[in-house]
C-alpha cells in the first residue's frame, strides 16, 4: 500500500532508473544527454513531492495570510530551481562536446568515436 | 564577536570567482598574471586563517549575509580546512607554472585566457567544497567543479581529449545523480540542509526509528556517488585517457586536487552530517574496504602493463585513491588521519610526476613511450630528479611523504583486527608492484640509448627552464617537508578532524 500512497516517489525512482540506465548503457551521445535529463527530472520530482503538503498553497503570500501553516515547504522548490540551473549548464556543455565530436568523426556512437580516435592516435 | 581574519575563507572563494570572470576579457599574459596573483593571495589568506584557528584553537562559522541557521548559508572552518586550502593553492600554482609551456603549445592562442578562467573557477569550487557548511552548496560547487574540469580537459582540441572529456563528464554525471538523490534522502530524513542541523535531525531519526532503510540508503548513495566521481575501482577506467591526453597542467590539477575535493566533501559528510559512529553502523565501510583494496591491486597491475608513461601514472592514481578509501574504511580516527595524510601525500606527488614526465617526454621528441624515453633524464636532468623523487615517494622510501602514508595505514589497521591482515598483505604487494613499475621507469630514463654516445642536453625549445626547475624543486621540497615533519602534519590532521566532528 505504501507504493500507492507514495506514487510520486515511485514514479521519481522509475524515472531516475530509466535516465540512469540510458546515461550509462546507451551508446548514442544524444540519447545519453536525454537520459541525463530524465534522471535529473526524476530527482526534481522526488524533491518537489517531498516539499508538497496536501491542501496548502504555493509559498507566495496570498490574501495577506502570513501563517506558515497555509503554505507548502518552499525549500525543496528552491532546490529544484538550483538543480535545474545546474542541469541546464551541464546539458549545454555536453551538447557542445557532442557537436565537436560529431564534426570530427561524423557519428554520435561513442564506440565508433572511440575506435576512430584510437586509430588517429596510432597514426 | 567576529574577528577580521574570519572573513578570509569567504574572500578567498570570492577572489577566485572574481579573477575568473575578469580573465574573460583579458589577454593571455594578463589572465596568467591574475591567476598567479590570486592563487598567491589565496595562499596567504589560507595561511592567516590557519594561524588564526591554530592560536584560538576553535573552529568558526561565517554566516553568509548574516542570516542565522537554519535559514542562512554558512562557511565553516576548523584547522583542517585552511591547511588543505593552503597546500592545494601551492599545488595549483606549481601545476599551472610547471605546465605553462604545454599550455601555450597545446591550446589555441585565442583561447589561452579561457584556460585561466576555468582554472580560477575550478579552484574557487574546490575552496567552496573545502569550506562549505551547507550540503546543497556542496552539490552545486561539485557540479561547477565537474564542468570546469571538463573545460580544462577539452580546451586542448584534439579528438582524444574531447572524447576523454565526454567520458569524464558521463561518469561524473552518473556520480552526481546518485549523490544528489542521496542528499535529497538525507534532507528528507533530517529536514535541514546545514550540516549541523542535518546531523541532529539524522541522530534524532535514528534514536526514534533505529537504522531505517532510507538512512542506510542515503549513506550508501552519497558514498557511491562521490567514489564514482573520484575514480575508486571499478570506476577508474576513464582515468587513463583523461590524464593521458590532457595538457600536463590539467592532468596534474585533476589528479592532485580535483579528485581530492570530492573525497574531502565525503569526509565532511561522514564527520559532520552522518557522524562516524552511524557510518560504521551502516557497514558502507566494509564495501569501501573491499573496493579500496581491489583498487590498489588492479590500479598497480594496470600500471605495470602500460607502455605510455602518462597512462602509467594515471593508473597509479587509481591505486592511490584505493589507499585513501582503505583509510576511510577503518572507521577509526587513526584510519581517517591516515586517509587525509594520503590525500596530502598524493596531492603533492602526482602533479610532480605529471609535470616531470611532460618534460621527459619533450626531451624525447614528444613521445610518451618508454622505448623513446630511454636516457631522457640524462637529457633533462631536473625533470629526471623530479620524476625520481616522485617515484621514490610513491614506492614508499623513507623521508618522503609516501612512506609515512604506508606506515600510518599500517599502524591504523592494528586497531581493526578483522581488517589488519588483508591491509598488511595488500600494502606489501602494492609496495612491490609500485617498485616494479616506478623503479623500472626510473632505470629506463637514466639508461642512455647508446652507451658509447653522450646524451645531448635538452634545451627546452627556447623556453626559459628556470621556472620549470623552480617548480620541480618546490614540489620535491614540499614532498620532503611533509615526510620530514610528518609528526606535525599528523597532529594538525588529528586536531583538524576532531574539530570537524
Amino acid at each position: 500500500m505504501g507504493l500507492i500512497s507514495n506514487y510520486e516517489e515511485v514514479f521519481a525512482v522509475i524515472l531516475f532508473g530509466i535516465g540512469f540506465s540510458n546515461l550509462l548503457f546507451n551508446r548514442n551521445l544524444l540519447k545519453k544527454i536525454i537520459g541525463f535529463n530524465i534522471m535529473d527530472s526524476g530527482v526534481y520530482l522526488f524533491l518537489a513531492s517531498m516539499g508538497y503538503i496536501d491542501g496548502r498553497m504555493a509559498p507566495i503570500i496570498t490574501d495577506g495570510i502570513t501563517d506558515a501553516e497555509a503554505y507548502i515547504n518552499p525549500v525543496p522548490s528552491g532546490l529544484v530551481l538550483t538543480g535545474i540551473v545546474v542541469s541546464v549548464s551541464v546539458t549545454a556543455m555536453m551538447l557542445a562536446l557532442t557537436i565537436r565530436l560529431y564534426r570530427r568523426y561524423n557519428t554520435l556512437n561513442l564506440d565508433e568515436i572511440y575506435m576512430f580516435a584510437s586509430r588517429e592516435t596510432k597514426k | 564577536m567576529m574577528l577580521w581574519w574570519q572573513n578570509l575563507p569567504f574572500l578567498s572563494i570570492f577572489l577566485m570567482i572574481l579573477s575568473s570572470i575578469v580573465s574573460l576579457s583579458l589577454s593571455f599574459k594578463a589572465a596568467r598574471n591574475i591567476c598567479v596573483i590570486s592563487l598567491g593571495t589565496v595562499l596567504t589568506m589560507s595561511v592567516i586563517t590557519f594561524c588564526g584557528v591554530y592560536v584560538s584553537k576553535e573552529s568558526f562559522v561565517y554566516k553568509m549575509g548574516h542570516f542565522p541557521a537554519p535559514w542562512g548559508n554558512e562557511i565553516r572552518s576548523g584547522l583542517l580546512e585552511p591547511f588543505l586550502a593552503s597546500i592545494f593553492a601551492i599545488i595549483m600554482l606549481l601545476a599551472v607554472l610547471g605546465g605553462m609551456k604545454h599550455i601555450r603549445n597545446d591550446i589555441e592562442s585565442k583561447k589561452l585566457n579561457l584556460y585561466f578562467l576555468t582554472t580560477d573557477l575550478l579552484f574557487a569550487s574546490i575552496l567552496a567544497l573545502i569550506y562549505t557548511n551547507d550540503i546543497f552548496t556542496g552539490y552545486v560547487f561539485l557540479e561547477i567543479c565537474t564542468i570546469t574540469t571538463c573545460g580544462i580537459l577539452m580546451i586542448r582540441q584534439i579528438g582524444r581529449t574531447t572524447l576523454a572529456a565526454v567520458r569524464y563528464m558521463i561518469i561524473s554525471l552518473l556520480g552526481s545523480g546518485i549523490f544528489l538523490i542521496g542528499i535529497t534522502l538525507m534532507y528528507d530524513i533530517s529536514g535541514y540542509l546545514l550540516m549541523e542541523n542535518m546531523r541532529e535531525g539524522i541522530a534524532k531519526a535514528i534514536e526514534t526509528d533505529g537504522m531505517t532503510l532510507p538512512t542506510v540508503m542515503s549513506i550508501v548513495l552519497v558514498s557511491l556517488g562521490l567514489s564514482i566521481k573520484c575514480g575508486l575501482f571499478p570506476f577508474h577506467f576513464w582515468m587513463s585517457d583523461t590524464y593521458g591526453y590532457a595538457t600536463p597542467s590539467s592532468s596534474a590539477i585533476l589528479s592532485g586536487i580535483v579528485s581530492k575535493g570530492y573525497i574531502i566533501l565525503l569526509l565532511k559528510i561522514y564527520y559532520r552530517v552522518i557522524g562516524i559512529e552511524t557510518v560504521a553502523q551502516s557497514h558502507i565501510q566494509d564495501i569501501l574496504f573491499v573496493f579500496g583494496l581491489a583498487g590498489i591491486i588492479v590500479g598497480s597491475v594496470n600500471a605495470i602493463r602500460e607502455n605510455d608513461i602518462f597512462r602509467m601514472i594515471a593508473f597509479s592514481s587509481a591505486a592511490q585513491i584505493g589507499y585513501i578509501f582503505v583509510g576511510f574504511s577503518l572507521g577509526t580516527q587513526a584510519g581517517f588521519t591516515a586517509a587525509v595524510f594520503q590525500i596530502l601525500s598524493h596531492a603533492v606527488t602526482k602533479p610532480l610526476l605529471f609535470i616531470s614526465a611532460s618534460m621527459l617526454s619533450d626531451a624525447s621528441g614528444g613521445s610518451k613511450k618508454f622505448s623513446d624515453l630511454m636516457g631522457s633524464a640524462l637529457r633533462s636532468k631536473i625533470a629526471g630528479i623530479g620524476f625520481t623523487a616522485g617515484a621514490l615517494s610513491m614506492v614508499g622510501i623513507p623521508f618522503l611523504s609516501g612512506f609515512v602514508t604506508k606506515i600510518l595505514i599500517g599502524t591504523a589497521s592494528f586497531e581493526s583486527p578483522s581488517k589488519m591482515m588483508p591491509i598488511l598483505v595488500v600494502l606489501a604487494i602494492s609496495t612491490v608492484l609500485n617498485a616494479v613499475y616506478y623503479l623500472r621507469t626510473v632505470v629506463r630514463i637514466y639508461h642512455p640509448r647508446d652507451l658509447n654516445k653522450k646524451e645531448p642536453k635538452y634545451s627546452n625549445d627556447g623556453y626559459s627552464s628556470s621556472v620549470f626547475s623552480a617548480v620541480i624543486v618546490c614540489f620535491v621540497a614540499l614532498n620532503l617537508s611533509i615526510g620530514f615533519f610528518s609528526d606535525f602534519v599528523t597532529d594538525i590532521i588529528r586536531t583538524g578532524l576532531s574539530m570537524l566532528a
